[in-house]
Protein backbone atom coordinates (compact mmCIF):
# COMPACT_ATOMS: atom_id res chain seq x y z
CA UNK A 1 0.00 0.00 0.00
CA UNK A 2 1.81 3.18 -1.12
CA UNK A 3 -1.18 5.70 -2.66
CA UNK A 4 -4.81 6.14 -1.34
CA UNK A 5 -6.08 8.73 -3.49
CA UNK A 6 -9.80 10.45 -2.06
CA UNK A 7 -12.12 11.71 -4.11
CA UNK A 8 -13.87 15.10 -1.97
CA UNK A 9 -17.12 16.87 -3.71
CA UNK A 10 -17.73 20.71 -2.66
CA UNK A 11 -21.63 20.31 -1.38
CA UNK A 12 -23.79 22.54 0.38
CA UNK A 13 -23.32 22.14 4.28
CA UNK A 14 -25.20 19.57 5.70
CA UNK A 15 -27.16 22.10 8.48
CA UNK A 16 -28.12 24.34 5.50
CA UNK A 17 -32.11 23.81 4.60
CA UNK A 18 -31.93 24.03 0.78
CA UNK A 19 -34.80 26.26 -1.30
CA UNK A 20 -36.02 26.07 -4.65
CA UNK A 21 -35.68 29.21 -6.53
CA UNK A 22 -38.95 30.99 -6.77
CA UNK A 23 -38.58 30.68 -10.62
CA UNK A 24 -37.80 27.03 -10.72
CA UNK A 25 -34.15 27.22 -12.48
CA UNK A 26 -32.78 25.35 -9.44
CA UNK A 27 -31.78 25.92 -5.85
CA UNK A 28 -30.78 28.99 -4.09
CA UNK A 29 -26.74 28.94 -3.22
CA UNK A 30 -25.64 32.17 -2.96
CA UNK A 31 -23.87 33.48 0.36
CA UNK A 32 -24.61 29.47 1.56
CA UNK A 33 -22.20 27.87 3.49
CA UNK A 34 -20.25 24.88 1.41
CA UNK A 35 -18.13 22.32 2.75
CA UNK A 36 -16.72 18.92 2.25
CA UNK A 37 -19.38 16.39 1.38
CA UNK A 38 -20.19 14.09 4.80
CA UNK A 39 -19.07 10.94 3.32
CA UNK A 40 -16.01 12.13 1.42
CA UNK A 41 -14.71 13.01 4.84
CA UNK A 42 -15.40 9.94 6.13
CA UNK A 43 -13.40 8.43 3.33
CA UNK A 44 -10.52 11.01 4.03
CA UNK A 45 -10.16 9.90 7.33
CA UNK A 46 -10.31 6.41 6.41
CA UNK A 47 -7.78 6.89 3.93
CA UNK A 48 -5.81 8.43 6.91
CA UNK A 49 -6.05 6.02 9.62
CA UNK A 50 -4.76 3.38 7.14
CA UNK A 51 -1.58 5.45 6.75
CA UNK A 52 -1.42 6.12 10.51
CA UNK A 53 -1.94 2.32 10.79
CA UNK A 54 0.94 1.29 7.66
CA UNK A 55 2.69 3.96 7.44
CA UNK A 56 4.40 5.15 4.26
CA UNK A 57 1.32 5.91 2.83
CA UNK A 58 0.48 8.75 0.31
CA UNK A 59 -2.61 10.54 0.96
CA UNK A 60 -3.86 12.35 -2.49
CA UNK A 61 -7.00 14.73 -2.02
CA UNK A 62 -8.67 15.40 -5.45
CA UNK A 63 -11.73 17.63 -6.56
CA UNK A 64 -13.97 18.59 -9.47
CA UNK A 65 -15.52 21.51 -8.90
CA UNK A 66 -15.31 25.73 -8.84
CA UNK A 67 -11.62 27.89 -7.78
CA UNK A 68 -13.35 28.17 -4.51
CA UNK A 69 -13.17 24.81 -4.26
CA UNK A 70 -9.83 25.26 -3.22
CA UNK A 71 -11.57 25.67 0.43
CA UNK A 72 -12.58 22.41 0.80
CA UNK A 73 -8.89 20.56 -0.34
CA UNK A 74 -7.31 22.93 2.09
CA UNK A 75 -9.74 21.22 4.74
CA UNK A 76 -8.59 17.72 3.28
CA UNK A 77 -5.08 19.04 3.56
CA UNK A 78 -5.78 20.25 6.86
CA UNK A 79 -6.97 16.99 8.10
CA UNK A 80 -3.94 15.17 7.26
CA UNK A 81 -3.82 14.74 2.94
CA UNK A 82 0.04 15.15 1.47
CA UNK A 83 -1.00 16.87 -1.56
CA UNK A 84 -4.24 17.85 -3.61
CA UNK A 85 -5.39 18.40 -7.04
CA UNK A 86 -8.64 20.61 -8.00
CA UNK A 87 -9.75 19.90 -11.17
CA UNK A 88 -11.15 23.34 -11.85
CA UNK A 89 -14.76 23.47 -13.89
CA UNK A 90 -17.12 26.03 -13.57
CA UNK A 91 -19.97 24.49 -14.78
CA UNK A 92 -20.69 21.24 -12.59
CA UNK A 93 -20.36 17.78 -13.83
CA UNK A 94 -22.39 14.69 -14.38
CA UNK A 95 -21.27 11.67 -12.25
CA UNK A 96 -19.89 9.93 -15.38
CA UNK A 97 -17.88 13.16 -16.17
CA UNK A 98 -16.20 13.05 -12.66
CA UNK A 99 -15.64 9.47 -12.52
CA UNK A 100 -13.86 10.00 -16.56
CA UNK A 101 -12.07 12.65 -14.92
CA UNK A 102 -11.11 10.33 -11.43
CA UNK A 103 -10.30 7.88 -13.84
CA UNK A 104 -7.30 10.49 -15.80
CA UNK A 105 -6.19 11.29 -12.14
CA UNK A 106 -5.94 7.45 -11.19
CA UNK A 107 -3.65 6.89 -14.58
CA UNK A 108 -1.25 9.49 -13.60
CA UNK A 109 -1.29 8.68 -9.87
CA UNK A 110 -1.37 4.85 -9.96
CA UNK A 111 -3.24 4.26 -6.39
CA UNK A 112 -3.33 1.20 -4.61
CA UNK A 113 -6.98 2.39 -3.18
CA UNK A 114 -9.90 5.19 -4.21
CA UNK A 115 -12.11 6.01 -1.68
CA UNK A 116 -14.83 8.29 -2.00
CA UNK A 117 -18.14 8.84 -0.19
CA UNK A 118 -21.30 6.38 -1.53
CA UNK A 119 -23.10 9.51 -2.29
CA UNK A 120 -22.94 13.53 -2.35
CA UNK A 121 -25.19 15.15 -0.29
CA UNK A 122 -26.15 17.68 -2.91
CA UNK A 123 -27.27 15.62 -6.14
CA UNK A 124 -27.83 12.15 -4.02
CA UNK A 125 -27.13 10.43 -7.01
CA UNK A 126 -24.89 7.90 -5.59
CA UNK A 127 -22.93 7.03 -9.29
CA UNK A 128 -19.13 8.18 -8.79
CA UNK A 129 -17.79 5.78 -7.63
CA UNK A 130 -19.23 2.62 -9.18
CA UNK A 131 -18.73 4.58 -12.28
CA UNK A 132 -14.81 4.73 -11.78
CA UNK A 133 -14.55 1.43 -10.94
CA UNK A 134 -16.50 0.46 -13.52
CA UNK A 135 -14.35 2.03 -16.14
CA UNK A 136 -10.77 1.70 -14.25
CA UNK A 137 -11.81 -1.67 -14.92
CA UNK A 138 -11.52 -2.69 -11.28
CA UNK A 139 -13.40 -3.69 -8.39
CA UNK A 140 -15.65 -1.83 -6.38
CA UNK A 141 -16.34 -2.48 -2.50
CA UNK A 142 -19.68 0.04 -2.21
CA UNK A 143 -21.41 1.19 1.36
CA UNK A 144 -18.45 0.34 3.64
CA UNK A 145 -19.17 0.05 7.03
CA UNK A 146 -15.38 -1.91 7.99
CA UNK A 147 -12.20 -1.59 5.61
CA UNK A 148 -9.38 -4.36 6.25
CA UNK A 149 -6.11 -4.20 4.08
CA UNK A 150 -4.31 -7.40 3.28
CA UNK A 151 -1.92 -8.39 1.02
CA UNK A 152 -3.00 -7.29 -2.40
CA UNK A 153 -6.18 -7.13 -1.09
CA UNK A 154 -8.98 -5.50 0.95
CA UNK A 155 -11.69 -6.98 2.86
CA UNK A 156 -14.73 -4.56 3.09
CA UNK A 157 -17.65 -5.15 5.58
CA UNK A 158 -20.79 -3.68 3.54
CA UNK A 159 -23.96 -2.08 4.59
CA UNK A 160 -26.78 -3.47 2.31
CA UNK A 161 -30.57 -4.31 2.88
CA UNK A 162 -30.45 -7.31 3.84
CA UNK A 163 -27.54 -6.59 6.78
CA UNK A 164 -24.33 -6.78 6.63
CA UNK A 165 -22.04 -8.13 3.76
CA UNK A 166 -18.17 -9.39 3.50
CA UNK A 167 -16.66 -9.35 -0.03
CA UNK A 168 -12.94 -9.53 -0.80
CA UNK A 169 -11.37 -7.31 -3.61
CA UNK A 170 -8.19 -7.57 -4.98
CA UNK A 171 -6.35 -4.15 -5.64
CA UNK A 172 -6.25 -1.71 -6.62
CA UNK A 173 -10.11 -1.43 -5.66
CA UNK A 174 -12.17 1.75 -5.17
CA UNK A 175 -14.42 1.69 -1.95
CA UNK A 176 -17.17 3.94 -1.28
CA UNK A 177 -18.11 4.50 2.10
CA UNK A 178 -20.98 4.77 3.98
CA UNK A 179 -22.03 6.46 7.74
CA UNK A 180 -20.93 4.21 10.06
CA UNK A 181 -17.01 3.95 9.05
CA UNK A 182 -15.59 6.10 11.17
CA UNK A 183 -16.04 9.54 12.96
CA UNK A 184 -13.67 12.11 11.32
CA UNK A 185 -11.34 14.15 13.04
CA UNK A 186 -11.97 17.71 13.86
CA UNK A 187 -9.23 19.60 12.51
CA UNK A 188 -7.18 22.16 14.85
CA UNK A 189 -5.55 24.88 14.31
CA UNK A 190 -1.94 24.55 13.52
CA UNK A 191 -3.25 21.99 11.17
CA UNK A 192 -4.72 24.43 9.26
CA UNK A 193 -1.63 26.36 9.07
CA UNK A 194 0.29 23.81 8.01
CA UNK A 195 -2.17 22.90 5.45
CA UNK A 196 -1.00 26.37 3.65
CA UNK A 197 1.86 25.01 2.90
CA UNK A 198 1.34 21.88 1.56
CA UNK A 199 0.80 21.13 -2.39
CA UNK A 200 -2.23 21.65 -4.02
CA UNK A 201 -2.01 21.38 -7.58
CA UNK A 202 -4.98 22.99 -10.27
CA UNK A 203 -5.48 21.82 -13.60
CA UNK A 204 -8.60 21.34 -15.86
CA UNK A 205 -10.74 18.85 -17.85
CA UNK A 206 -9.04 19.98 -20.78
CA UNK A 207 -5.64 19.25 -19.74
CA UNK A 208 -6.58 15.79 -18.71
CA UNK A 209 -8.59 15.20 -22.15
CA UNK A 210 -11.96 14.97 -20.34
CA UNK A 211 -14.68 16.52 -22.34
CA UNK A 212 -17.71 17.02 -20.00
CA UNK A 213 -20.64 15.46 -21.53
CA UNK A 214 -24.12 16.52 -20.83
CA UNK A 215 -26.78 13.41 -20.88
CA UNK A 216 -29.13 14.44 -18.10
CA UNK A 217 -31.01 17.99 -18.70
CA UNK A 218 -32.41 19.75 -16.03
CA UNK A 219 -35.50 21.32 -16.87
CA UNK A 220 -37.11 22.42 -13.92
CA UNK A 221 -36.64 22.39 -9.97
CA UNK A 222 -39.64 22.19 -7.72
CA UNK A 223 -39.96 22.28 -3.82
CA UNK A 224 -41.49 18.49 -2.96
CA UNK A 225 -44.96 18.63 -1.92
CA UNK A 226 -45.90 19.46 1.52
CA UNK A 227 -47.40 16.72 4.06
CA UNK A 228 -50.08 18.94 6.09
CA UNK A 229 -49.80 18.90 9.80
CA UNK A 230 -52.56 16.94 11.34
CA UNK A 231 -53.82 16.83 14.54
CA UNK A 232 -52.58 16.20 18.03
CA UNK A 233 -54.36 13.92 20.45
CA UNK A 234 -54.29 14.34 24.17
CA UNK A 235 -53.91 10.29 25.18
CA UNK A 236 -53.13 6.74 23.97
CA UNK A 237 -57.06 5.94 23.89
CA UNK A 238 -58.03 8.85 21.35
CA UNK A 239 -55.09 7.47 19.35
CA UNK A 240 -56.33 4.22 19.42
CA UNK A 241 -59.84 5.44 18.75
CA UNK A 242 -59.02 7.37 15.61
CA UNK A 243 -56.61 4.59 14.08
CA UNK A 244 -59.13 2.16 14.73
CA UNK A 245 -61.82 4.09 12.99
CA UNK A 246 -59.25 4.47 9.95
CA UNK A 247 -59.21 1.01 9.86
CA UNK A 248 -55.19 1.64 10.40
CA UNK A 249 -54.59 -1.11 13.10
CA UNK B 1 -41.49 1.91 -29.07
CA UNK B 2 -39.85 2.08 -25.61
CA UNK B 3 -38.02 -1.61 -24.98
CA UNK B 4 -37.35 -1.76 -21.05
CA UNK B 5 -35.11 -4.49 -19.62
CA UNK B 6 -35.77 -4.60 -15.82
CA UNK B 7 -32.81 -6.08 -13.85
CA UNK B 8 -34.86 -8.18 -11.03
CA UNK B 9 -33.96 -8.27 -7.68
CA UNK B 10 -34.21 -11.93 -5.86
CA UNK B 11 -32.57 -13.95 -3.02
CA UNK B 12 -32.58 -17.15 -4.87
CA UNK B 13 -35.70 -18.10 -3.46
CA UNK B 14 -38.41 -14.88 -3.70
CA UNK B 15 -38.44 -12.24 -6.03
CA UNK B 16 -37.79 -8.60 -4.22
CA UNK B 17 -41.39 -6.89 -4.50
CA UNK B 18 -38.91 -3.96 -5.48
CA UNK B 19 -38.75 -5.70 -8.78
CA UNK B 20 -43.12 -5.50 -9.01
CA UNK B 21 -42.57 -1.67 -8.83
CA UNK B 22 -40.02 -0.72 -11.47
CA UNK B 23 -42.59 -2.90 -13.47
CA UNK B 24 -45.22 -0.32 -12.11
CA UNK B 25 -42.78 2.66 -13.12
CA UNK B 26 -41.94 1.16 -16.83
CA UNK B 27 -45.76 0.10 -17.09
CA UNK B 28 -45.94 4.62 -16.67
CA UNK B 29 -43.79 4.68 -20.42
CA UNK B 30 -46.69 4.28 -22.74
CA UNK B 31 -46.47 1.32 -24.89
CA UNK B 32 -43.55 -0.02 -23.24
CA UNK B 33 -42.52 -3.61 -24.09
CA UNK B 34 -41.20 -5.09 -20.65
CA UNK B 35 -38.99 -7.44 -20.01
CA UNK B 36 -37.28 -8.79 -16.40
CA UNK B 37 -33.62 -10.52 -16.32
CA UNK B 38 -33.04 -12.55 -13.22
CA UNK B 39 -29.63 -13.49 -12.45
CA UNK B 40 -28.44 -16.25 -10.45
CA UNK B 41 -27.30 -19.61 -9.79
CA UNK B 42 -30.58 -21.30 -10.43
CA UNK B 43 -33.39 -18.94 -10.72
CA UNK B 44 -36.45 -21.61 -11.92
CA UNK B 45 -38.28 -20.61 -8.58
CA UNK B 46 -38.19 -16.89 -8.95
CA UNK B 47 -38.41 -16.76 -12.75
CA UNK B 48 -42.01 -18.65 -12.37
CA UNK B 49 -42.52 -15.56 -9.82
CA UNK B 50 -41.43 -13.03 -11.80
CA UNK B 51 -43.46 -14.38 -14.80
CA UNK B 52 -46.88 -13.58 -12.82
CA UNK B 53 -46.25 -9.74 -12.07
CA UNK B 54 -48.55 -8.53 -14.59
CA UNK B 55 -47.54 -6.60 -17.52
CA UNK B 56 -44.50 -8.20 -18.34
CA UNK B 57 -43.86 -9.77 -21.64
CA UNK B 58 -40.82 -11.90 -21.22
CA UNK B 59 -38.72 -13.25 -18.30
CA UNK B 60 -34.56 -13.64 -18.96
CA UNK B 61 -33.14 -16.27 -16.79
CA UNK B 62 -28.97 -15.89 -16.55
CA UNK B 63 -28.18 -18.84 -14.51
CA UNK B 64 -24.59 -19.04 -14.13
CA UNK B 65 -22.44 -20.12 -10.79
CA UNK B 66 -20.74 -16.59 -10.60
CA UNK B 67 -23.64 -15.09 -10.40
CA UNK B 68 -24.99 -16.96 -7.09
CA UNK B 69 -23.99 -13.66 -4.88
CA UNK B 70 -24.95 -10.18 -7.00
CA UNK B 71 -21.37 -8.72 -7.08
CA UNK B 72 -21.86 -5.64 -9.26
CA UNK B 73 -18.52 -6.61 -11.10
CA UNK B 74 -19.92 -9.68 -12.19
CA UNK B 75 -23.23 -8.93 -12.89
CA UNK B 76 -22.47 -5.43 -14.64
CA UNK B 77 -20.96 -6.75 -18.04
CA UNK B 78 -23.77 -9.09 -18.05
CA UNK B 79 -26.41 -6.67 -18.07
CA UNK B 80 -24.68 -4.09 -20.30
CA UNK B 81 -24.34 -6.96 -22.74
CA UNK B 82 -27.91 -8.14 -22.54
CA UNK B 83 -28.92 -4.52 -22.40
CA UNK B 84 -28.41 -4.40 -26.39
CA UNK B 85 -32.13 -4.83 -27.46
CA UNK B 86 -33.61 -2.41 -25.44
CA UNK B 87 -33.85 1.02 -24.85
CA UNK B 88 -33.99 1.63 -21.20
CA UNK B 89 -32.44 -0.01 -18.39
CA UNK B 90 -33.82 0.04 -14.93
CA UNK B 91 -32.99 -1.66 -11.52
CA UNK B 92 -34.66 -0.82 -8.40
CA UNK B 93 -33.32 2.03 -6.19
CA UNK B 94 -32.24 -0.46 -3.22
CA UNK B 95 -28.43 -1.65 -1.79
CA UNK B 96 -28.30 -4.34 -4.94
CA UNK B 97 -29.59 -1.65 -7.99
CA UNK B 98 -27.53 1.47 -6.86
CA UNK B 99 -24.45 -0.97 -6.55
CA UNK B 100 -24.95 -2.57 -9.77
CA UNK B 101 -26.93 0.11 -11.94
CA UNK B 102 -24.32 3.04 -12.28
CA UNK B 103 -21.50 0.26 -13.08
CA UNK B 104 -23.66 -0.74 -16.36
CA UNK B 105 -24.24 2.57 -17.12
CA UNK B 106 -20.48 3.56 -17.04
CA UNK B 107 -19.83 0.02 -19.31
CA UNK B 108 -22.45 1.67 -21.48
CA UNK B 109 -20.89 5.45 -21.38
CA UNK B 110 -24.45 6.79 -20.28
CA UNK B 111 -25.70 8.77 -17.05
CA UNK B 112 -28.05 7.61 -14.98
CA UNK B 113 -31.04 8.26 -13.52
CA UNK B 114 -31.11 7.78 -10.05
CA UNK B 115 -34.03 7.57 -7.85
CA UNK B 116 -36.58 7.69 -11.07
CA UNK B 117 -39.99 8.67 -8.76
CA UNK B 118 -42.24 9.72 -11.54
CA UNK B 119 -42.52 9.63 -15.72
CA UNK B 120 -43.11 12.44 -17.24
CA UNK B 121 -41.96 10.59 -20.89
CA UNK B 122 -40.36 7.90 -22.11
CA UNK B 123 -36.92 10.60 -21.56
CA UNK B 124 -38.30 12.65 -19.02
CA UNK B 125 -38.58 12.11 -15.71
CA UNK B 126 -38.74 13.64 -11.99
CA UNK B 127 -36.64 13.04 -9.20
CA UNK B 128 -35.49 14.40 -5.61
CA UNK B 129 -31.76 15.94 -4.86
CA UNK B 130 -30.67 17.18 -2.00
CA UNK B 131 -32.75 14.83 0.62
CA UNK B 132 -36.12 15.53 -0.90
CA UNK B 133 -35.54 18.73 0.05
CA UNK B 134 -36.20 19.77 -4.12
CA UNK B 135 -37.43 17.89 -6.79
CA UNK B 136 -35.97 18.05 -10.63
CA UNK B 137 -37.60 17.04 -13.87
CA UNK B 138 -34.41 15.62 -15.73
CA UNK B 139 -34.66 15.30 -19.76
CA UNK B 140 -32.45 12.48 -21.40
CA UNK B 141 -31.06 12.21 -24.79
CA UNK B 142 -33.43 9.38 -26.95
CA UNK B 143 -30.82 8.62 -29.28
CA UNK B 144 -28.97 6.69 -25.93
CA UNK B 145 -30.15 4.30 -23.79
CA UNK B 146 -31.48 5.48 -20.64
CA UNK B 147 -30.28 3.58 -17.61
CA UNK B 148 -31.93 4.49 -14.29
CA UNK B 149 -32.83 3.35 -10.42
CA UNK B 150 -36.13 3.25 -9.69
CA UNK B 151 -37.30 5.17 -6.46
CA UNK B 152 -39.64 2.08 -5.38
CA UNK B 153 -41.51 4.15 -2.58
CA UNK B 154 -42.59 6.14 -5.29
CA UNK B 155 -44.90 3.67 -6.98
CA UNK B 156 -47.30 0.29 -5.74
CA UNK B 157 -46.01 -2.99 -6.90
CA UNK B 158 -47.90 -4.52 -10.10
CA UNK B 159 -50.08 -6.96 -9.35
CA UNK B 160 -49.77 -10.69 -10.07
CA UNK B 161 -51.70 -13.00 -12.18
CA UNK B 162 -49.96 -12.05 -15.49
CA UNK B 163 -48.55 -15.00 -17.59
CA UNK B 164 -44.81 -14.07 -19.29
CA UNK B 165 -42.55 -15.79 -21.10
CA UNK B 166 -39.52 -17.56 -19.25
CA UNK B 167 -36.43 -18.06 -21.53
CA UNK B 168 -32.94 -19.16 -20.06
CA UNK B 169 -30.18 -17.55 -21.99
CA UNK B 170 -26.24 -17.85 -22.04
CA UNK B 171 -23.85 -14.89 -22.65
CA UNK B 172 -21.03 -14.89 -23.64
CA UNK B 173 -19.18 -12.66 -21.34
CA UNK B 174 -15.99 -12.91 -19.35
CA UNK B 175 -15.98 -12.28 -15.63
CA UNK B 176 -13.53 -11.05 -13.59
CA UNK B 177 -12.08 -12.78 -9.85
CA UNK B 178 -10.99 -9.93 -8.75
CA UNK B 179 -14.20 -9.99 -6.44
CA UNK B 180 -15.14 -12.43 -4.19
CA UNK B 181 -17.83 -13.06 -1.81
CA UNK B 182 -17.47 -14.16 1.65
CA UNK B 183 -20.59 -13.80 3.78
CA UNK B 184 -23.64 -11.60 4.82
CA UNK B 185 -24.89 -11.33 7.98
CA UNK B 186 -27.97 -10.48 9.21
CA UNK B 187 -30.43 -10.44 12.24
CA UNK B 188 -33.16 -12.88 11.21
CA UNK B 189 -36.31 -12.14 12.01
CA UNK B 190 -40.06 -13.14 11.68
CA UNK B 191 -41.22 -9.86 11.07
CA UNK B 192 -42.38 -8.04 7.99
CA UNK B 193 -39.81 -6.78 5.54
CA UNK B 194 -39.02 -3.37 6.15
CA UNK B 195 -39.24 -1.99 2.50
CA UNK B 196 -42.57 -3.68 1.91
CA UNK B 197 -44.61 -3.86 5.07
CA UNK B 198 -48.02 -1.79 5.60
CA UNK B 199 -47.43 -1.17 8.94
CA UNK B 200 -43.87 0.05 10.29
CA UNK B 201 -43.01 1.18 13.87
CA UNK B 202 -39.47 2.84 14.33
CA UNK B 203 -37.68 3.96 17.35
CA UNK B 204 -35.09 6.76 17.83
CA UNK B 205 -32.65 7.82 20.08
CA UNK B 206 -35.09 8.13 23.25
CA UNK B 207 -35.76 4.58 23.34
CA UNK B 208 -32.17 5.17 25.09
CA UNK B 209 -30.82 1.47 24.68
CA UNK B 210 -31.26 -1.91 22.18
CA UNK B 211 -33.11 -3.48 25.75
CA UNK B 212 -35.75 -0.87 25.66
CA UNK B 213 -36.10 -1.58 21.63
CA UNK B 214 -37.67 -4.49 22.44
CA UNK B 215 -40.94 -2.67 24.09
CA UNK B 216 -41.45 -1.95 19.90
CA UNK B 217 -40.83 -5.40 19.05
CA UNK B 218 -43.56 -6.39 21.02
CA UNK B 219 -45.92 -3.99 19.64
CA UNK B 220 -44.32 -4.37 15.91
CA UNK B 221 -45.63 -8.16 16.96
CA UNK B 222 -48.85 -7.05 18.22
CA UNK B 223 -49.89 -5.11 15.16
CA UNK B 224 -47.84 -7.16 12.29
CA UNK B 225 -45.77 -4.61 12.13
CA UNK B 226 -42.09 -4.02 10.80
CA UNK B 227 -39.78 -2.21 13.00
CA UNK B 228 -37.38 0.79 11.86
CA UNK B 229 -35.02 2.99 13.71
CA UNK B 230 -33.73 6.64 13.19
CA UNK B 231 -29.99 7.32 12.14
CA UNK B 232 -29.13 8.19 15.72
CA UNK B 233 -30.94 4.85 17.09
CA UNK B 234 -28.87 2.73 14.71
CA UNK B 235 -25.31 5.09 15.49
CA UNK B 236 -25.96 4.32 18.92
CA UNK B 237 -25.90 0.85 18.56
CA UNK B 238 -29.65 0.39 19.43
CA UNK B 239 -30.80 -1.31 16.03
CA UNK B 240 -28.92 -2.57 13.65
CA UNK B 241 -27.78 -0.53 10.63
CA UNK B 242 -30.39 -2.92 8.20
CA UNK B 243 -33.20 -1.07 10.25
CA UNK B 244 -31.93 2.32 9.45
CA UNK B 245 -35.14 4.62 7.94
CA UNK B 246 -34.36 8.35 6.20
CA UNK B 247 -31.88 9.56 3.09
CA UNK B 248 -29.04 7.36 3.74
CA UNK B 249 -31.34 4.11 5.10
CA UNK B 250 -34.50 2.62 3.84
CA UNK B 251 -36.75 5.02 1.58
CA UNK B 252 -40.22 3.01 2.93
CA UNK B 253 -44.19 3.62 2.38
CA UNK B 254 -46.25 2.23 4.12
CA UNK B 255 -50.09 2.76 4.93
CA UNK B 256 -49.29 3.51 8.27
CA UNK B 257 -45.81 4.84 10.18
CA UNK B 258 -45.68 5.23 13.77
CA UNK B 259 -42.43 7.12 14.74
CA UNK B 260 -41.80 6.79 18.64
CA UNK B 261 -39.34 8.61 20.52
CA UNK B 262 -38.08 10.62 17.05
CA UNK B 263 -37.42 13.84 16.70
CA UNK B 264 -37.80 14.17 12.87
CA UNK B 265 -34.62 15.02 11.31
CA UNK B 266 -35.25 16.24 7.69
CA UNK B 267 -32.83 13.36 6.71
CA UNK B 268 -35.28 10.71 8.83
CA UNK B 269 -38.39 12.57 6.98
CA UNK B 270 -36.95 11.59 3.25
CA UNK B 271 -37.22 8.03 4.39
CA UNK B 272 -41.09 8.35 5.19
CA UNK B 273 -42.68 11.03 3.40
CA UNK B 274 -44.80 8.65 1.17
CA UNK B 275 -46.38 6.92 4.35
CA UNK B 276 -49.87 6.82 4.03
CA UNK B 277 -50.44 7.87 7.58
CA UNK B 278 -47.85 9.04 10.02
CA UNK B 279 -48.48 9.03 13.54
CA UNK B 280 -45.75 10.27 15.89
CA UNK B 281 -44.87 9.61 19.64
CA UNK B 282 -42.46 12.19 21.26
CA UNK B 283 -41.67 13.84 25.02
CA UNK B 284 -41.02 16.88 23.25
CA UNK B 285 -44.28 19.15 21.72
CA UNK B 286 -42.16 21.36 19.46
CA UNK B 287 -39.83 17.82 17.65
CA UNK B 288 -40.26 18.85 13.97
CA UNK B 289 -41.91 15.33 13.73
CA UNK B 290 -45.40 16.95 14.45
CA UNK B 291 -44.71 18.94 11.30
CA UNK B 292 -45.52 16.17 9.39
CA UNK B 293 -47.73 13.80 11.51
CA UNK B 294 -51.40 13.35 10.69
CA UNK B 295 -51.56 12.18 14.59
CA UNK B 296 -49.04 13.19 17.43
CA UNK B 297 -49.09 12.73 20.56
CA UNK B 298 -46.68 14.34 23.43
CA UNK B 299 -46.05 11.78 26.16
CA UNK B 300 -43.65 9.50 27.61
CA UNK B 301 -43.16 6.68 25.32
CA UNK B 302 -42.28 4.14 28.36
CA UNK B 303 -46.19 4.77 29.23
CA UNK B 304 -47.67 5.36 25.96
CA UNK B 305 -46.86 2.01 24.26
CA UNK B 306 -47.47 -0.38 26.44
CA UNK B 307 -50.32 1.11 27.20
CA UNK B 308 -51.34 0.61 23.21
CA UNK B 309 -50.00 -2.57 23.20
CA UNK B 310 -52.61 -3.79 26.08
CA UNK B 311 -55.55 -1.56 24.13
CA UNK B 312 -55.03 -4.02 20.97
CA UNK B 313 -54.69 -7.05 23.08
Amino acid sequence: MQKIMVCIKRVVDYNVRVRVKPDGSGVMLDGVKMSVNPFDEIALEEALRIKERVGNVEVVAVSIGVADTQQQLRTALAMGADRAILVQSEAPVEPLTAAQTFLALAKKENPDLIFLGKQAIDDDANQTGQMLAAIWERPQATYASKVEIGAGKVTVTREIDAGLETIEVDLPAVVTVDLRLNEPRYVKLPDIMKAKKKPLDVTSLDALGVSAAVYLKTVKTEPPAQRQKGVMVKDVAELFGALKKKGLI
Amino acid sequence: MSKILIVGEHDGKAVNPATAKCVTCATAIGGAEITIALFGADTAAVATQAAAITGVKAVIRIDRAENEHPLAALLAPQVAALSADYTHVFGPSTSFGKDLMPRVAALLGVSQVSDLMAVEGAYRFRRPIYAGNAIITVEADPSRKLVATVRVASFEAAAGGGSASVESKTLNVALPSHTRYIGTKSGSTDRPDLQTAARVISGGRALGSAENFKILYSLADKLGAAVGASRAAVDAGYAPNEMQVGQTGKIISPEIYIAIGISGAIQHLTGIKDARTIVAINKDGEAPIFEVSDYGLVGDLFQIVPELERMLA
